[in-house]
């Protein structure tokens, strides 16, 4: 393109971004369409890649082009192996691309549609992007290190330690919140307990037909798998149908708690190929199928959003949690703007993979902005549904009332109008028995998702099939986070414990495999115990724990990004990490000190103590005021934790920039790459 | 549409539907079986599905994954 039309081009993107844009934070009154969101999102996104990530390739990183990367120089065909950048570009979204920015957007519609959006194209452009990018060249540029051994190389010992000890609580935490949204998602529902329940089989047979059957041939017993799955969906409405089989599945919250337990102890335990991987594969193609499906269905329907630009729970009084748009919009939506927990895998397997550093600006900002565009679709979801729809689902009884009158009630008083019937119709049409109370964001979703899809495709006369189908999708989605992860963190642990007693770090001794296996579940199992009983829902709770666990994780990596770019001498440009990172240890910290101190009880964990300390004194509410306390004990050591990585940073960035302190660059020497121009390109 | 642009466009179609059942069998692991396969100059069967199991086991199963 020439440079005239080009500019011509880029302009016009700019026009209709801007005015875009300012449809979507100016218009009051009435609803606006999804698409203007879509064509916000679309132009912010394109305008961000061309020109910032641009910037940042150019005047900051200096990608080199003829620097071989560690995939060629160290390529053993396993770990290390020159990849296709677009290959690099699916599996890096695949494994970055998780329930987080589906469930975030969703609980955060409680302030209104324009808050959430306007954090995630904004932190998706200016900080979760290039936290990805930043953090993946530097590993590039480091043998494919991780974000733990940089730290500890770059900001010293304690910077190490403490993401290594961060990263097991964000995976606990992340366990527990994830495990909740599946139980809220699934209890007293018999349709979606049957059909997630007999994913586990599924898996089975896959593993078994995987080892035995056609070894290696992955894609195609995924598509079997598959099928299968979509045949449960519609088993299930037969088994809602029966009174005997619905008796059978349906579950309490606690009986479900238990039940993910035992399930997470057995994924860990047991061999990989049997349960694990063929999960994986199985969630990994519902995934993607899903995702896209979806934004096919928000551009087809370009639906009308029914949540105004703000509500009044602005104030901090929001049903679904408490607490203001600052900070806490700025923690519930994590993935879909900046996750710490991406700088893990920017810093894993994916930087052993790309075959020239120029690639890193396409998989590390470009994945991120998919990965953003995917919240956007939640956004859409869940703005899409009646408010007084939306706060039903979403509302726990403690605040709106058991009884069907009482919540609808509650909730038009509001000003968001319901009525007890409108809401039992909906249930009808979605094959469940109720929607009052299912807090966690995921059934909300997939009531948005079933309302869009059923729109598309098929009919009001599907929409049951439609909404199961969401539930199973997200509750595969989740519960493959919650077996790789639980394995994730028992290789952890058996790492740490090995330097006490050697055989405990051996992977494959099953003493160890079984204690660090059942020690991991029960952490994570507490936290979700906690939840289920917990009367505000336990998402009020766990939600923000686990969004200040994970922003705080993005700190530590923002840190080891500014260090290492004012080491090599690009300090000028370190606002381009700088800033985010302020950003965030505002938030997050502002966020710490509300959840522990706040005098309010519905946010500090501290005054929830004390209240249930000043009524009558059960059993229940000892184990009760003890959570609260644990809870705020656990936000504080985190605080405490990154406080002193930030602290380390400033002084190593002080003694360089003041010329004090040596800044030795820990860059793998330059090594001339002998891939040829069109090579892997 | 003339001939040379349809014909390009076909080859960029092919390159797509390349790159993209690339990326699946990436993703699924199924390309890094026939690697397996390649090195160990071994044919597919149950045995040597298993040994490449085991081989990846210890790199796929402590493969971060977000939330």
């Amino acid at each position: 393109m020439t440079k005239p039309l080009s500019v011509l081009a880029w302009g016009a993107v700019a026009a209709v971004g801007t005015l875009a844009v300012s449809v979507v934070a100016v218009h009051r009154g009435e609803p606006i369409n999804a698409l203007w969101l879509v064509v916000a999102a679309t132009c912010c996104y394109a305008l961000g890649y061309r020109f910032y990530s641009r910037f940042i390739a150019v005047k900051i990183l200096v990608l080199d082009p003829l620097r071989a990367t560690p995939a060629e120089r160290l390529e053993n065909g396993r770990d290390f192996l020159v990849t296709n950048k677009w290959v690099v570009f699916g599996h890096h979204f695949a494994a970055i691309a998780g329930p987080g920015p589906l469930v975030g957007p969703v609980l955060a519609a409680q302030f209104g549609y324009l808050p959430g959006t306007l954090w995630i194209l904004a932190g998706a452009v200016f900080a979760g992007c290039v936290q990805d990018f930043v953090i993946l060249l530097f590993s590039v540029r480091r043998d494919g290190k991780s974000l733990t051994e940089m730290a500890k190389e770059e900001t010293g010992r304690v910077g190490g330690m403490v993401a290594y000890a961060a990263v097991i609580a964000i995976i606990t935490i992340l366990l527990a919140v994830v495990a909740l949204i599946v139980v809220n998602a699934l209890k007293s529902s018999p349709w979606g307990a049957f059909t997630v329940g007999i994913t586990i089989p599924i898996a089975l047979l896959m593993g078994i037909y995987l080892r035995r059957i056609r070894p290696g041939k992955v894609l195609e017993v995924s598509v079997l798998g598959f099928i299968l799955v979509l045949l449960a969906i519609w088993g299930g409405q037969w088994v809602s149908q029966n009174p005997t089989l619905a008796g059978i599945f349906t579950l309490s919250a606690t009986t479900l708690a238990i039940l993910i337990i035992i399930y997470g102890f057995a994924a860990s335990a047991l061999p990989v190929w049997l349960l694990l991987a063929p999960r994986d594969y199985l969630s990994t193609f519902v995934k993607l199928g899903t995702i896209a499906l979806l934004s096919v269905g928000i551009v087809v329907l370009h639906p009308t959003l029914h949540m105004p630009a703000f509500t009044r729970f602005v104030d901090g009084t929001g049903p679904v949690f408490a607490g203001k748009i600052f900070p806490f919009a700025f923690i519930t939506i994590a993935c879909g703007a900046i996750s710490g927990f991406h700088a893990l895998i920017s810093s894993g397997t994916t930087p052993k993979l790309i075959a020239r550093e120029t690639e890193t600006r396409l998989v590390g900002y470009g994945a991120m902005m998919c990965e953003s565009a995917v919240a956007i679709m939640a956004v859409i979801a869940a703005c899409v549904l009646q408010p007084g729809i939306y706060f039903a689902i979403n509302s726990p009884a403690s605040i709106v009332g058991a009884a069907p009158e009482a919540a609808a009630n509650t909730i038009s008083s509001w000003g968001f109008p319901i009525t007890a019937a409108e809401m039992q119709a909906l249930a009808q049409a979605v094959g469940e028995q109720t929607l009052y109370n299912r807090t966690g964001g995921a059934p909300a979703f997939a009531v948005g998702m079933a309302h869009i899809f059923s729109s598309t495709l098929g009919g009001q006369e599907v929409m049951a099939l439609w909404y199961h189908f969401a539930i199973m999708f997200e509750a595969l989605f989740i519960l493959s986070i919650l077996d790789a992860g639980t394995r994730v963190a028992r290789f952890m642990l058996q790492d740490a414990f090995g330097h006490v007693y050697k055989p405990l770090g051996r992977t494959s001794w099953y003493p160890s495999i079984l204690a660090t296996s059942g020690l991991i579940v029960a952490a994570w199992g507490y936290f979700l115990w906690q939840g289920v009983k917990d009367p505000l829902g336990g998402i009020n709770s766990l939600w923000p724990l686990f969004g200040i666990a994970n922003q705080l994780l993005a700190t530590v990596a923002l840190c080891v990004a500014t260090t290492i770019i004012i080491k090599v001498h690009r300090a000028k440009y370190s606002l381009v990490t700088l800033l985010p990172l302020a950003w965030l240890v505002t938030v997050t910290y502002t966020a710490s000190w509300h959840k522990v101190l706040d005098p309010n009880p519905r946010i500090g964990f501290l005054a929830q103590a004390r209240v249930l300390g000043a009524g009558p004194a059960t059993s229940a509410t000892r184990q009760l005021i003890f959570n609260n306390r644990l809870d705020a004990a656990v936000t504080a050591i985190l605080v405490i934790m990154v406080s002193l990585v930030v602290i380390e940073s400033v002084r190593v960035w002080a003694g360089i920039l003041s010329g004090k302190k040596m800044s030795p660059v820990r860059e793998s020497p330059f090594v001339m790459t002998r891939l040829t121009a069109g090579e892997n390109a | 549409m003339k001939p040379d642009l349809r014909e390009r466009r076909l080859k960029q179609l092919a390159s797509f539907v390349r790159i993209f059942l690339a990326t699946l069998r990436e993703i699924f692991d199924e390309a890094a079986y026939a690697r397996f396969l390649q090195r160990t100059q071994t044919t597919s069967s149950p045995q040597a599905y298993a040994a490449f199991r085991r081989e990846h086991e210890h790199r796929h199963a402590r493969r971060p994954r977000c939330c």
